[in-house]
């Protein structure tokens, strides 16, 4: 739970929400077998919104947007992505994973297959892009998160920062309208955190729609327009993020914040 | 306080290490006498080596290359006992490795297993010019026919069934969708090789007679139906062991109970048993008249057998694959197949090499138990020889020399999957 600030101007000219949905979740509950992890969370994200999603470990934060491309199923309520809603309907489960990218705690890269084919191996196989042209694609997104040089090598051979930048280009590489981060940062060293976020900054810069998982208050207080804070599968608080750090309503928010920032 | 002061006059030559610690003194110091309790072990297992060499050199190193029976041998070696008699192996060798396969008919056999290695070595090898795997794709259509002979339309017709679901699914696909493409896949083949291939194959036949000799069933035997029985049931296996292990995995109950029912059941089976079934038992279920190969009814049997142990094998390595393997192919959206083709099978098989290649030697060797039921592998060869009169009595050359061979064809399998497992490791832990 660190704050790395990231030392530079940051350029808001692309970052603008606009009033489409890109996300919207009603009434939605999930349950492990008896356990109720997500209690009636409501949420809409519009086109172009970075929210930090933050809580205790448990609150069912990473649940919630591992919900959102059907890594994990929910019981009750409704998920529309994009005007596409999730069901057990697998057609529409494949066209949402495909508009939706997502970077894990773990990086998960493919270890066996090069950085170039990590990246290219879904635009061939479920966008159908020609290879050359995917490779191109991949090219230049591993140029944007500075590592072109690296294409040729196997994923064990990168250090935790630049295996978590391939992973992201990875996921840019299908194209996404919704990008989501499950605690992108917390397997890194300090160093490597700051690469990191700095590529995460830069994707905002652009305008995509961000939900992050995540314990950097610092990239927070930058980059999001919105911070939700959850405990106990359950949305407590949300605000803009001055708000939310400065005047804390829930007591509960007040603990938390206490605790992370150390004061 | 000292001088600390110190500046080189002149540099030092490079030189030899000490005589001790190079070369053969060296490596005999370092490997078989570093200390002493390792001396003592070195010295006694020596000796024990010896012992054993000194016993069996000199029977195998016996002048009876040339005779004709056993007698024979025992005049060539002054009449005792402690020495071999290879006379049985110069005489018998051809029937070791053919059986009764008819004589002048040897170089199909040979030519089939010539190209087995030319089908098999692109899989083997992948430096190899790819197009040289469509050889592969049809050499499981000519081995047989080579073996048995018959018409060269039969295997066209077999074949025919194959690319016929190939263009079912491709066309079905786009029209009716994907269940009902993979239903047809099925069901077309089926129904064409029940009821048209057979006709078509004769007509065919009786237009354009191509045909080989047929050789019958009960005259194959020795290597050549070890080899027949383990390749088939290797290159079967593999892929039923995969498909096993991925239904004992599923979330569909009915495919899960029925892959671990068929697991547990076969593993819980001596291979022996299931052999009996394809010679005696399933007869009985068959309709009356209808034949239906031996070789072939023992082949099913030991494919299944090794399947079930490879579909353990295999759900090893892909109980060995971290969950987010799985996770990051599905939130890239591919699909249940292409996630196991591309992701998940590379790694969890890459994990399994040492146990598919045990499972492959240990069928290999299991083909043996087939001389139960009557069908005349090297074991069972090696019986009838000894009823000859003439090499009544001639047990340890015929075992050593078959001991020998079956080394040969698993030391290779083990060398290549060490070789395999080399040339996968990417650099990675």
């Amino acid at each position: 739970m660190s704050e790395t600030a990231i030392e530079r101007e940051i350029d808001r000219s692309h970052m603008e929400v606009s009033d489409k949905l890109a996300i919207q979740i009603t009434h939605m509950n999930k349950w492990y077998g008896t356990f109720h992890v997500l209690r009636d969370i409501n949420l809409s994200v519009y086109e172009g919104e970075r929210i930090v999603i933050a809580g205790p470990s448990g609150s069912g934060k990473s649940t919630l947007i591992r919900c959102i491309n059907r890594l994990e199923e929910h019981q009750a309520g409704e998920i529309v992505v994009d005007g596409t809603e999730l069901s057990s309907d697998l057609k529409n489960i494949d066209k949402i994973r495909s508009e939706v990218g997502m970077v894990f705690q773990h990086f998960n890269l493919f270890p066996h297959l090069t950085i170039l084919e990590n990246c290219t191996l879904a635009p061939i196989w479920v966008r159908k892009t020609p290879r050359k042209e995917a490779e191109e694609i991949a090219m230049h997104y591993l140029e944007k998160v500075k590592i072109p040089e690296q294409a040729l090598k196997y994923p064990g051979q990168l250090s935790g920062g630049q295996q978590q930048r391939v992973a992201i280009a990875r996921s840019l590489c299908m194209k996404p309208r919704i990008m989501l981060f499950d605690e992108p940062t917390s397997a890194l060293d300090p160093e490597m955190i700051k690469e990191v976020l700095e590529t995460m900054i830069q994707l905002a810069e652009e305008g995509m729609t961000m939900l992050c998982v995540t314990h950097e208050m610092g990239f927070a207080k930058q980059v999001a327009n919105r911070v939700i804070f959850m405990d106990q599968g359950q949305v407590v608080e949300q605000n803009e993020p001055n708000e939310f750090f400065n005047n804390p309503q829930h007591e509960r928010t007040k603990l938390f914040l206490s605790q992370i920032l150390g004061h | 306080m000292a001088d600390l002061h110190f500046v080189r006059k002149a540099m030092i030559e490079e030189q030899e290490p000490p005589a001790a610690t190079a070369g053969v003194a060296g490596w005999v110091r370092e490997n078989l006498f570093s200390s002493p309790l390792n001396a003592i072990l070195s010295i006694l297992s020596l000796g024990f080596v010896f012992y054993v060499l000194s016993a069996l050199l000199p029977w195998v190193f016996s002048p009876t290359w040339s005779a004709t029976s056993l007698g024979e041998c025992r005049e060539l070696t002054g009449g005792g006992h402690g020495k071999a008699c290879w006379g049985v192996i110069r005489e018998r060798w051809l029937q070791l490795m053919f059986g009764f396969y008819p004589k002048e008919l040897y170089w199909r056999v040979v030519l089939d297993f010539a190209l087995l290695i030319v089908a098999v070595a692109p899989v083997l090898f992948t430096k190899l010019p790819r197009k040289m795997l469509y050889f592969s794709a049809v050499y499981p259509f000519l081995m047989p026919w080579l073996l048995w002979g018959g018409s060269i339309w039969n295997p066209i017709a077999v074949a025919a069934g194959f690319v016929l679901g190939f263009f079912a699914h491709k066309y079905a696909r786009p029209a009716f969708g994907g269940l009902a493409a993979v239903i047809l896949a099925f069901l077309l083949p089926i129904i064409w090789w029940f009821f048209l291939a057979g006709p078509l194959a004769n007509g065919l036949a009786s237009v354009l007679p191509l045909a080989l000799e047929t050789v019958e069933s009960r005259n194959f035997g020795g290597f050549m139906l070890s080899i027949t029985i383990g390749v088939v049931a290797i290159a079967i296996s593999l892929p039923i062991g995969i498909l096993l292990a991925l239904g004992r995995q599923s979330d569909l109950f009915i495919v899960r109970s029925l892959s671990v029912g068929f697991i547990e059941f076969i593993r819980g089976v001596p291979l022996i048993t299931l052999l009996f079934v394809a010679s005696t038992l399933l007869n009985i279920f068959m309709p009356p008249g209808t034949d239906f190969d031996i070789i072939l009814r023992v082949i099913i049997m030991v494919t299944l057998f090794a399947s079930a142990y490879m579909a353990e094998v295999v759900r090893g390595g892909l109980a060995a694959l971290p969950k987010g393997q799985y996770e990051a192919a599905d939130a890239l959206g591919l699909d249940f197949w292409m996630a196991q083709r591309l992701i998940i099978m590379p790694q969890a098989l890459k994990i399994s090499i040492p146990g598919i290649v045990s499972t492959f030697i240990g069928v290999f060797k299991d083909t043996t138990l087939v001389s139960i039921i009557g069908l005349l592998d090297p074991i069972g060869l090696s019986n009838s020889i000894r009823a000859d009169q003439a090499w009544n009595g001639v047990v340890w050359e015929l075992y050593g020399f078959i001991a020998l061979m079956f080394f040969v064809f698993c030391f290779s399998m083990s060398r290549y999957s060490m070789f395999l497992e080399r040339k996968l490791q990417t650099g990675h832990r």
